[in-house]
């Protein structure tokens, strides 16, 4: 793996209003060197290296029980190493707790918001346990819940709440006290596609007007394409790391799916005839070619199979996750599920938390 | 970016296009005395918004106290009259039953750590630039503050069960109460701390604070009790707010010395009269022994 990785574009500097801590922020926003964490004899992260600049928006794709989380949660302080260390916004995650603390932002998969306060009073207990000054309070709410279109709702009670309004004030909440570096775990999670897309613009948004990083964790592979880089994790590790775009050129071939009446004859035929490896995906064949247009022709040609319907399409993500784990990602969360009611399994009988 | 942005304009004007409200930055200040103080200011005031939004529970938590104070005090009027020497059960019983409504209140404001932790906003205190006793402490004193309302409320109905409202005597009593509340939201927490469901916690409240209440005194007199029984009343620490509370009740009552011998005999350690002030000064110290066990417990859960 390459030790230095593009740098973004826009480095911000020289902020307005704020303190000199904040202007001397690093350009690196995260640090990550050999980090591990094993639970009981389960390696759920095998030492992953990489580093975020500041200004970035960072995604971290995966199948459930990949490792992500485990991952995100050592990188907020939750959870402690079992081995290498991590620095965000230039503090040890282990020894500088707080520092790390002050300056991050996070929005867990899981609901944490009072349900029994309104969202403006879950703001504000935010903002006074922050230690967020007196007077920035009220202007800062406003400017984060209009992001997130709640402003008009701020005297709701939160219990009355859809699932993305929630996680939009979530994501507002985190946002509360000017995080260098905001975690989203599976932000998108149990959303309707609409409200999917929303959360994206504020993502964007944020990035256009705030000095800040952003740090999130997806499985769904079209997400990942609105970051600046992906990391692909599998089993506990980051097995490719790059730009969207670089990553699917890395694939090199395009995806041809091919329907016909005789399925298994044509996979048989296409390895004879062209030496093409394919395999039957959602009752169609499925392979990758160098040029898929070019190969097409041929393919009617040569293939002496009567072909119904053909697609060619340019590498996905999928394609990447696949060419870099064999498997798709929904196979690899069947897998992981298994592995991860197995280790639940242990959890319960260890008595955790 | 906000550069652009002339700070004499309102920041407030509905702008056309909202997304050109200037940026308000803010900042996190290192961990200091004063944020801490703010932290346990915040986690105090919300155990009082959700007691404020919470009407259903002032009453439920009423409801036994006061079955206790006017069913079982009015039933067994009868029955006791003859060894009362002529005072009304109520107003016996009425300290014991002042001091469960405190404990019923503060440990339904301490299973709020066990609730927060099943409905995940206990992670959002803790992931704050925090100290975890700073969360301890505001949930107790939040807890302590709730339940001593609910004993204000048991105080304003003095007169109904024949005990007058003598100004230095409702004053004595609302401290005690005051105390006893700290101490007791401060051991409901050091539970909770423990308990990770709801249902597993009010097992557990039941199992405890029952016991404590029929083994303080609220209910008798702690002289000539059986042996087994005067040892466990001496160790419940509820029986050292019931006793003074009572005494200054009966200060303010005019009735026979038989009577007084005989109801208020006060709790005495081989012989020797407990003096009320030790007996204030003790559910203090136990408090903060409580509270100090709940931080280093809650400080050390990841």
């Amino acid at each position: 793996m390459p030790r230095t990785w593009t740098q973004p574009r826009n480095v911000l500097s020289g902020m307005i209003g704020s303190n000199g801590d904040r202007n001397d922020a690093p350009s690196i926003a995260i640090e990550v060197r050999g980090l591990k964490k094993n639970y009981d004899e389960v390696e759920a992260v095998r030492g992953v290296e990489f580093e975020v600049a500041t200004g970035e928006v960072f995604g971290f794709l995966g199948p459930n029980g990949a490792g992500k989380t485990t991952t995100i949660n050592m990188l907020c302080t939750l959870v402690t190493p079992t081995a290498g260390s991590a620095a965000v916004a230039g503090h040890d995650v282990v020894h500088e707790r707080d520092d790390v603390r002050r300056n991050i932002g996070l929005v867990f998969q899981d609901p944490t918001l009072d349900g029994y306060l309104t969202a403006e009073q879950n703001l504000r207990l935010h903002a006074e346990l922050y230690g967020v000054q007196s007077d920035l309070v009220k202007p800062r709410m406003q400017q984060v819940m209009t992001m997130v279109g709640l402003w008009e709702r701020k005297d709701s009670v939160v219990g009355t709440f859809s699932g993305g309004m929630r996680r939009r004030l979530e994501i507002a909440r985190g946002l509360m006290h000017s995080p260098r570096v905001l975690f989203l775990d599976e932000p998108t999670i149990g959303l309707d596609p609409q409200t999917r897309r929303s959360i994206w613009e504020y993502i964007r948004e944020l990035k256009e007007r705030e000095e800040i990083t952003i740090f999130m964790t997806t499985h769904y592979m079209d997400e990942a394409e609105w970051c600046d880089r992906i990391a692909i994790m599998d089993h506990g590790e980051i097995v490719a790391l790059d730009s969207p775009e670089t990553l699917k050129a890395g694939v090199g071939t395009d995806r041809v799916i091919i329907h016909t009446d005789d399925n298994d004859a044509a996979i048989a035929a296409l390895a004879d005839r062209f030496g093409v490896e394919a395999r039957k995906s959602e009752g169609a064949v499925s392979f990758g070619v160098p040029a898929g247009e070019e190969f097409v022709p041929r393919l009617f040609a040569e293939l002496g199979i009567p072909i119904k319907a053909v697609n060619v399409s340019r590498p996905t993500l999928d394609d990447v996750f696949m060419s870099y784990t064999g498997s798709t990602i929904r196979d690899a969360e069947e897998d992981a599920g298994k592995e991860r009611s197995r280790r639940m399994m242990q959890m319960m009988h260890g008595g955790r938390r | 970016m906000s550069t652009t942005t002339d700070p004499r304009e309102p920041a407030t004007a509905t702008a056309i296009d909202a997304v050109e409200t200037p940026v308000v930055r803010v900042t996190v200040p290192k961990r200091s005395l004063a944020s801490e103080l703010r932290a346990i200011k915040i986690v105090w005031r919300r155990e009082l918004i959700r007691y404020r939004s919470d009407r259903l529970r002032m009453v439920t938590t009423l409801v036994q106290p006061l079955l206790f104070l006017f069913v079982l005090g009015s039933g067994l009027q009868q029955l006791s009259a003859a060894s009362t020497h002529g005072v009304n059960l109520k107003t016996f019983i009425y300290p014991g039953i002042l001091c469960i409504s405190v404990m019923f209140t503060g440990m339904f404001s301490a299973a709020s750590i066990v609730w927060d932790r099943e409905f995940g906003f206990l992670r959002e205190m803790m992931v704050a630039p925090i100290r975890r006793s700073s969360i301890v402490i505001g949930k107790v004193i939040g807890g302590a503050t709730v339940a001593s309302f609910q004993g204000v409320i048991v105080i304003a109905l003095a007169g109904f069960v024949g005990v007058p409202y003598a100004p230095l005597m409702i004053i004595g009593i609302f401290i005690l109460q005051l105390l006893l509340a700290f101490t007791i939201t401060a051991f409901g927490v050091m539970v909770a701390v423990r308990i990770k469901q709801m249902q597993s916690f009010m097992g557990v409240m039941q199992m405890i604070v029952m016991p404590m209440f029929f083994i303080s005194g609220a209910l008798f007199p702690v002289a000539n009790l059986p042996g087994w029984l005067a040892v466990l009343n001496r160790l419940d620490p509820l029986t050292y707010a019931v006793d003074p509370m009572r005494r200054l009740v009966f200060n303010n009552l005019s009735i026979s010395p038989q009577a007084r011998a005989a109801l208020d005999p006060g709790v005495t350690w081989f012989g020797w009269h407990v003096p009320a002030l030790l007996e204030a000064g003790m559910i203090v110290a136990l408090g903060l022994i409580m509270l100090g066990i709940a931080i280093w417990e809650f400080s050390s859960t990841e």
